[in-house]
This record gives C-alpha cells, sequence and structure tokens, in this order.
C-alpha cells in the first residue's frame, strides 16, 4: 500500500511560508534584544519545517533548515550568543528557504547555489564555537549500540542468535510488554522461547505491575543482529540483554532452572531468515525520498524575488464570522417562510395581512443588510498582513542607505477587504521607499538641521465614515515647492504663469514621468512609480493625495472605500437621469450663493468657497445631458476632491445617500471616460456612477478645444 | 476499533498522520498542543497516543508525564515523535514514561509498521 502525500502538499507549504514569516518577524525583535521565548519560537518554527520537508521528500529544504536548526537550538541553549551579523545571515538563510519552498510549491527547480552559499555561511560560523554535535546529516543516523556483543552485521548460514534478555523491575511501567516484543521477533525467524521464574515470589507478594521474569530466546536464521537489536531498542536502557552468535551446532542450551518451553521448537537445518516486510524499523534507510530537482543551469529566476503576492484564490476566516452568517441565514429563511406564508393568505383575500406583508419586507431588508455586512466582513483581513513586510524593508534599506529610519506602525488591526490588502501592498511600498530614499535625510544632515538623527516613518491606517485611510508619513526634507514647479512647467503640466496652491504643486508628484530626483537610485528616482501608485489605487476606488511641509517632512494619505464589489454613493439629479458619486470623493454639497460665483466669459465658471476658487464643471454639459437648471443659483454643488484639487460638480438635485452594487459598464458595453460604472437603483432603473478625475479630466479637455476654436474663429 | 490519539502542532503532518491511520482502519482524535490534547484524554479513553516533542503551550514531553498520572494511560502505549536522533531526548522521554519513539522523517509505512508493535 502506498499512500500519496501530495495532496498534504499545500497545506505544508503554508504551513512553511506561515513558519518563515514567524522566523523573519522574530529575527528582527532581536534586533533589539534577546529574548529567550522569541528564540525558542524561532527554533520551532525552524524544526517544524525541517521535520516536515522531510516527511514529504522535500530533501533540499531539509538539510538547509537542519543547519539553520542547529545554529537557532545553540542560540536557544545559551551556547551561542545573538548577534546582529548571526541575525543578518539567518535573515538571508530565510530568504533563501522561501524562495526554495515556492520553487517547491510552483513546481519548479530551485537555483541550488544561493543555497549552498548561505549554507557553508552558516557552517562556518557553527565550526568557529564549541558545540558542533549534530552532523549535517538529517536523516538518523542511530547507532546507540549498548551491547559489544557479536559482529555488527553477519550474514552467515545457519545463525543462531541468543537473546538473553531480562527486564528491569520497572520495565513495564511505561506500556512497554515483553511478549510484544518476542512476537515482532518471531517475524524474524523460528525462535524458541525459555523463560527463567526463578525470581518469582510467592503470590501475595507479587506486585502486578513489577517484572520478575527473565528469558533465554534462540532465533534461528539468517538475522542481522540489528534488527534484534532495533526490537529492543526501547527497552535496552530497562534491562538486561545480551546478545550472543551462536553457531548451529553448539547451540548451547544453558539451563535456568525449571523452564516452561514456549514457542516452537528449533529447527535444525537452516533457515533462510523471512525478512519481515512488516518490521519496524526506524533508523534504517528512509524510502527514497523525492528529491527537489535541482537545476545547475540556473533556469529558475536568478535573484529569489519575494513571494509574487499571489492572488491566492482562498482566505483563512475566523469561524466566529462563519457562525454569524449561519446565525444571519437562518433569519433569512424564518423571514422567507413567513412572507410565503403571507403571501398565500394573501391570495386567499385576507386583507389584515398587507400590514403583516409590509412588516415582513421591513424585516427582510433587516436581514439582507445584515447578511450583507456579515459576507463582506468575510472577506475583511487586517492590514497587518500587508503591514508585516515593512519592518524587514525598512531595516533592510537603512542598511543599505547607511540612514537612520524608525518605523512605527498603528492601526494594523484595521480590517480590509482581501483584494485591496492584496493590492495595496505595491503601492505602499513605493511609498515608503520613496520617503526612505527622497525624504529622510541622511543622519549627518538632520543633526545639522536640528532633527535627531534617526528618522521617523510612520505607518497608520484607521476607518473614517466608511473608509479605510492608510498614511504614510515622515519627517524628512518634505517637497520643494519651486523644484516641483520648475519641473512641472518643463513637462508642460501647467503653464508658467498659472496660479497655484501649494497642495496643487504637491500633488504634482503624482502626474506620469515626474521625478526631481537628481539622481535615479535603484530604490526610486525613475518616474514611474508615483503615477502608478495613484493608478493603482484609483483602480481600487480610491484616491492618494500629498501634504507636505519644507524641512519638515511630507505625508501621503490614501483614502479607499471598504469594498470593491460595493460603493456609499450619493446620487443626483441631472435632467431626468440619476447619477452616483462616491462618497469618498465627496467634501461637501451646497447651495451656492449668487456672489460668490465668478464667470470668465465663454471659459470658465468659478465659486468662492470660502478662501479658494474652485472650477464648476456642468455634469450634464461634459456627459451629454440636458440639465434641468441652467441657472448655476438654481441647482447644486457637489465639491469633490481629486489629485489635491478641487471642483464643484453642478447638478440639478441631491437625492440621498445609499450603497450601491457596483456594476461594470466595460463588460456590458464599453469604457466612457468620466463614468467608472453603473447600478441598479430599487426602482429598477439604471444609474452611473461618475468617475470624478475622469469626469475632469473630460470637462478641462473640452475647455481646451472650445477656447481653442474660439480664437481660431477670432 | 482502535483509536489513537495524534498531537503535533503541524497541520499538514496531523493531516498526513490522521489520513495514513484512518486507512488503515483506525480512529483518529488530533490535538495540536500538548494542553488540548490532555483535555481530550481526560474525557476519551483511546488506545494509543503518538506525539510530537516540540509544541507550543505544552511539550510533548510534558504531555507523557501528565498522562501517565491519569489512571487510563498508566500503561497505555505512548509514542513520541521526534527528529532529534540524539540520545538526550529519548532518554528525557523515557524518563516521562513514553513507551518508545518514532524518528521524523518517516513515511506512513514506518509509522503503521512501528504502531503494530505497541498494539495487541
Amino acid at each position: 500500500m502506498s499512500i500519496d502525500l501530495s495532496e498534504f502538499h499545500d497545506v505544508f507549504f503554508e504551513e512553511c511560508f506561515e513558519g518563515l514569516g514567524v522566523m523573519e518577524s522574530g529575527l528582527l525583535t532581536l534586533d533589539k534584544g534577546t529574548d529567550a521565548e522569541e528564540i525558542n519560537a524561532i527554533f520551532r518554527a525552524a524544526h517544524s519545517i525541517k521535520g516536515g520537508s522531510a516527511s514529504f521528500g522535500f530533501m533540499d529544504i531539509s538539510s538547509f533548515t537542519h543547519v539553520m536548526e542547529t545554529l537557532l537550538d545553540e542560540m536557544r541553549d545559551g551556547r551561542r550568543q545573538v548577534t546582529q551579523p548571526i541575525v543578518d545571515l539567518l535573515l538571508e538563510s530565510v530568504d533563501v528557504l522561501r524562495s526554495m519552498v515556492t520553487a517547491a510549491q510552483q513546481d519548479e527547480e530551485t537555483n541550488l547555489d544561493r543555497a549552498a552559499e548561505v549554507q557553508q555561511k552558516l557552517e562556518a560560523v557553527l565550526e568557529k564555537s564549541g558545540d558542533d554535535d549534530t552532523s549535517t546529516q538529517s536523516c538518523s543516523d542511530e547507532s546507540s549500540s549498548s551491547s559489544d556483543t557479536g559482529p555488527a552485521s553477519n550474514k552467515g548460514q545457519s545463525q543462531v542468535w541468543q537473546i538473553k534478555f531480562k527486564p528491569d523491575a520497572g520495565m513495564m511501567k511505561n506500556g512497554n510488554d515483553p511478549a510484544r516484543i518476542f512476537r515482532e521477533l518471531q517475524k524474524l525467524a523460528d525462535m524458541t522461547i525459555t523463560v527463567d521464574t526463578a525470581a518469582l515470589p510467592a503470590f501475595a507478594d507479587l506486585e502486578p505491575e513489577s517484572s520478575y521474569l527473565s528469558w533465554v530466546l534462540e532465533l534461528h536464521g539468517n538475522v542481522d543482529e540489528k534488527d534484534i537489536r532495533e526490537l529492543f531498542s526501547w527497552v535496552e536502557d530497562d534491562s538486561e540483554l545480551i546478545i550472543t552468535s551462536l553457531h548451529a551446532e553448539t547451540a548451547a542450551e544453558e539451563n535456568h532452572g525449571t523452564a516452561t518451553a514456549e514457542g516452537e521448537t528449533a529447527i535444525a537445518e537452516p533457515v533462510i531468515a523471512k525478512q519481515s516486510e512488516a518490521a519496524p524499523l526506524p533508523d534504517t534507510e528512509i524510502q527514497p525520498p523525492r528529491e527537489n530537482r535541482s537545476a545547475d543551469t540556473a533556469q529558475a529566476a536568478g535573484t529569489p524575488k519575494t513571494a509574487v503576492s499571489k492572488e491566492s484564490g482562498s482566505i483563512r476566516v475566523n469561524i466566529d464570522k462563519v457562525d454569524a452568517l449561519i446565525n444571519m441565514v437562518g433569519e433569512l429563511v424564518i423571514t422567507q417562510s413567513m412572507l410565503s406564508q403571507i403571501s398565500s393568505d394573501l391570495a386567499a383575500g385576507n386583507t389584515h395581512t398587507l400590514e403583516n406583508m409590509l412588516d415582513g419586507i421591513t424585516q427582510l431588508e433587516r436581514n439582507t443588510r445584515e447578511l450583507q455586512e456579515s459576507v463582506l466582513q468575510i472577506r475583511m483581513l487586517p492590514i497587518s498582513f500587508s503591514f508585516s513586510r515593512f519592518p524587514r524593508l525598512v531595516r533592510d534599506l537603512s542598511n543599505k542607505m547607511g540612514k537612520q529610519i524608525e518605523l512605527i506602525m498603528t492601526g494594523e488591526h484595521t480590517e480590509v477587504d482581501k483584494t485591496v490588502l492584496e493590492k495595496i501592498g505595491d503601492p505602499l511600498v513605493h511609498l515608503v521607499r520613496n520617503s526612505l530614499d527622497h525624504g529622510i535625510e541622511m543622519p549627518d544632515t538632520r543633526k545639522a538641521a536640528g532633527k535627531p538623527e534617526a528618522g521617523t516613518l510612520e505607518l497608520h491606517a484607521y476607518h473614517k465614515g466608511g473608509n479605510i485611510i492608510v498614511q504614510v508619513s515622515d519627517d524628512g526634507a518634505g517637497l520643494n515647492r519651486e523644484k516641483l514647479l520648475k519641473k512641472a512647467i518643463e513637462k508642460g503640466l501647467v503653464s508658467a504663469n498659472e496660479e497655484l496652491s501649494d497642495e496643487r504643486i504637491h500633488n504634482l508628484i503624482f502626474a506620469p514621468g515626474f521625478s526631481t530626483a537628481d539622481q535615479i537610485s535603484d530604490v526610486s528616482g525613475r518616474g514611474v512609480g508615483m503615477d502608478v501608485v495613484q493608478r493603482n489605487i484609483r483602480d481600487l476606488g480610491g484616491n492618494v493625495s500629498i501634504t507636505s511641509r519644507e524641512g519638515a517632512g511630507s505625508t501621503v494619505t490614501i483614502r479607499l472605500p471598504l469594498t470593491l464589489a460595493i460603493l456609499d454613493g450619493q446620487l443626483a439629479r441631472i435632467g431626468n437621469e440619476t447619477y452616483i458619486v462616491s462618497l469618498v470623493s465627496i467634501v461637501e454639497s451646497l447651495q451656492m450663493q449668487p456672489d460668490q460665483i465668478s464667470t470668465i466669459t465663454g471659459q470658465a465658471e468659478l465659486y468662492r468657497l470660502r478662501d479658494e476658487y474652485i472650477p464648476i464643471i456642468r455634469v450634464g454639459d461634459v456627459l451629454g445631458m440636458k440639465s434641468e437648471q441652467n441657472c448655476l443659483q438654481n441647482g447644486l454643488l457637489i465639491v469633490v476632491e481629486a489629485d489635491g484639487q478641487r471642483v464643484g460638480l453642478f447638478v440639478d438635485d441631491l437625492l440621498g445617500q445609499q450603497q450601491v452594487v457596483i456594476k461594470s459598464l466595460e463588460t456590458n458595453f464599453r469604457q466612457v471616460q468620466g463614468i467608472s460604472g453603473a447600478t441598479i437603483l430599487g426602482d429598477g432603473t439604471v444609474a452611473l456612477i461618475v468617475d470624478v478625475p475622469g469626469l475632469i479630466q473630460r470637462h478641462f479637455d473640452d475647455c481646451t478645444r472650445r477656447s481653442l476654436s474660439l480664437t481660431a474663429v477670432a | 476499533m482502535t483509536s489513537i490519539l495524534a498531537v503535533d502542532d503541524s497541520p499538514s503532518m496531523r493531516q498526513m498522520v490522521s489520513y495514513a491511520l484512518e486507512n488503515a482502519g483506525y480512529e483518529v482524535v488530533l490535538a495540536n498542543d500538548g494542553e488540548r490534547a490532555l483535555e481530550i484524554a481526560e474525557n476519551t479513553r483511546v488506545n494509543l497516543v503518538i506525539t510530537d516533542v516540540n509544541m507550543p503551550n505544552m511539550d510533548g514531553i510534558a504531555l507523557v508525564r501528565k498522562l501517565r498520572k491519569l489512571q487510563d494511560y498508566k500503561y497505555l502505549p505512548i509514542l513520541i515523535l521526534t527528529t532529534e536522533s540524539s540520545k538526550e531526548k529519548k532518554m528525557q522521554g523515557k524518563e516521562a514514561g513514553a513507551t518508545g519513539w518514532i524518528v521524523k522523517p518517516f513515511d506512513p509505512e514506518q509509522l503503521l509498521n512501528t504502531l503494530q508493535r505497541v498494539l495487541d
């Protein structure tokens, strides 16, 4: 019978990654001070991976981990000091291991060069100190030989092994039973058993839990001594065991007093030993395991990529969430059967029940809403999953750049939709890199500026009004307004005489191709980062903006909806149509005061809101819909924010806020600039969802076109 | 039917062991650490216990010690799973009361063969 273990591989791989995560975060805390329990946890993780990988046949992984484990063992026993270089080396080993596991998981060949290199370094460290008891072989090589009788393995013909076995009084306390051992021995060859009962006390004095007997056994056949010894391995320290080899002809029978012969009689002729297939042999060779197909040619990607953010098809859910869901479905079923009942009553002409029906429907609404919340909850995971990579990243980068950085993370328990979580990782990494590279200055620069030498990088996540806010802030150099402006003018993003607020200028960094970095480092500066960040965030239905103070630091704020499929939207009417604006983008809504409206004929309409002028966009005009109101003060203005810029959307009326399910326009029609999707309202009509940045762009394109055509005419 | 309590903090090991044993006709109860195993043992009677050594909360050696104090578990076969082939761990196990040990890595066949040694 052979059992196929491959179905357990998936679970094993997941376990490995978790274990590696534990090791990594544990090692990072070791930086700050030695904690015995932490080292133990790291050791256990390595130990598990070693054992598991060997059991499942991944011998490369197992032997590599074994070396790590040996080092960790010394550390946890106090036989080796925890030093920075060792922690660094172990962190490197974790990386190697991660890539090995990933390769195994994807059934690819591992590039063993790096592994061999790191393993050598580990072994070098191990050699430099006292204890180095284990060999690098992970397979056991138990060779306990407490007895020195007989040749090691003597497969002579016509062999007889004589075994004298006397258990200590307490041998059986551990559950071992001579009878069972003998039973197994008999599977090896024919056996005679002679018992010596001389030590048996009177029945009244007999202690049932103690052993008083001893035996002489003779095995006739072609048996390896080590196989015999194996069967006694659990009890040899609790007994007297003497194994000698006798010649068949001179099989001495020593008398031990009264004997009660049990078992078969000896067979004179030499018998080929029946090596039992069932012989339990924990330390014989492991059946040829499945080796990791190692490649000499580096076919696999040379650089071990950090686990590509796999969009995994599975999710771990807290069982409480599932229970809550089950409860809610139960309620729903009850409500549904109640409504069925009512409707059949109604059909029978019972008018009283109309009221009940309305009650039932209200209940249904409540059930559905609760169910919806519950289900969405299931897709939520704490953002710590995303944040967890940063301690390591910051550490490595700050070492690389020679800067001192302190990382503070808050709000890690804030829950985010799983897809959002997966997609926000890369943008965050880019923002962090930016802060470290361009934001935070070198220690001496900081000192000269009167700042503490160590810069602070803060990652902060929280819920606010149905959205997730994630902020990346640093206390570095901040953005340089002049440089930005100059670059923007160079690139034609703004014209030289435009009046722009600081905020507007700062948010220019999100424009494509924009980079004021004088030197392009390999970390950042190629100017392809920030606009990708913005695009990624927009794809998630959110927005990103930056605020900065020169000399003091910068803060990038990402605003995201709680879920992707559902939008909290403001309904607005234009003519006969209903449109939806995501609440994430809305700053405020108001009715305009006539004296605050300024018009530049033929070009733009502006509204003075407190101390800034915001452009008014007549949404109906942009989208080609007939508005009901033409007069600005008769309609309403929705002030929205995009790219650090505020604009006002002019609509006929506001219709309230609600959650809507986002349906794709692309899959049903085609992409339209200014529209991000659609939804079906309660009354069955279709409402289009406005894409604010797209709409703004479209508006300004229209304006430009108009003014060009005017100048052309004039 | 012979029932076995298998204790290991590694989910993949637990899966593998339970699969192998159930296929061989044994009934399997699982626990992910010593504490949990002890709880189960106090309320259920099994015929054999297999436990890993390195586990959080309560390790295998401590578990064996505690199990031996239970009336039903005084002479029950208890095997420890250990990857360490050093004598010390095995001795520790024995001193705590373990019947024997199985060295990891093992494959399901080896596991079943070893079990034969302790089951009637």
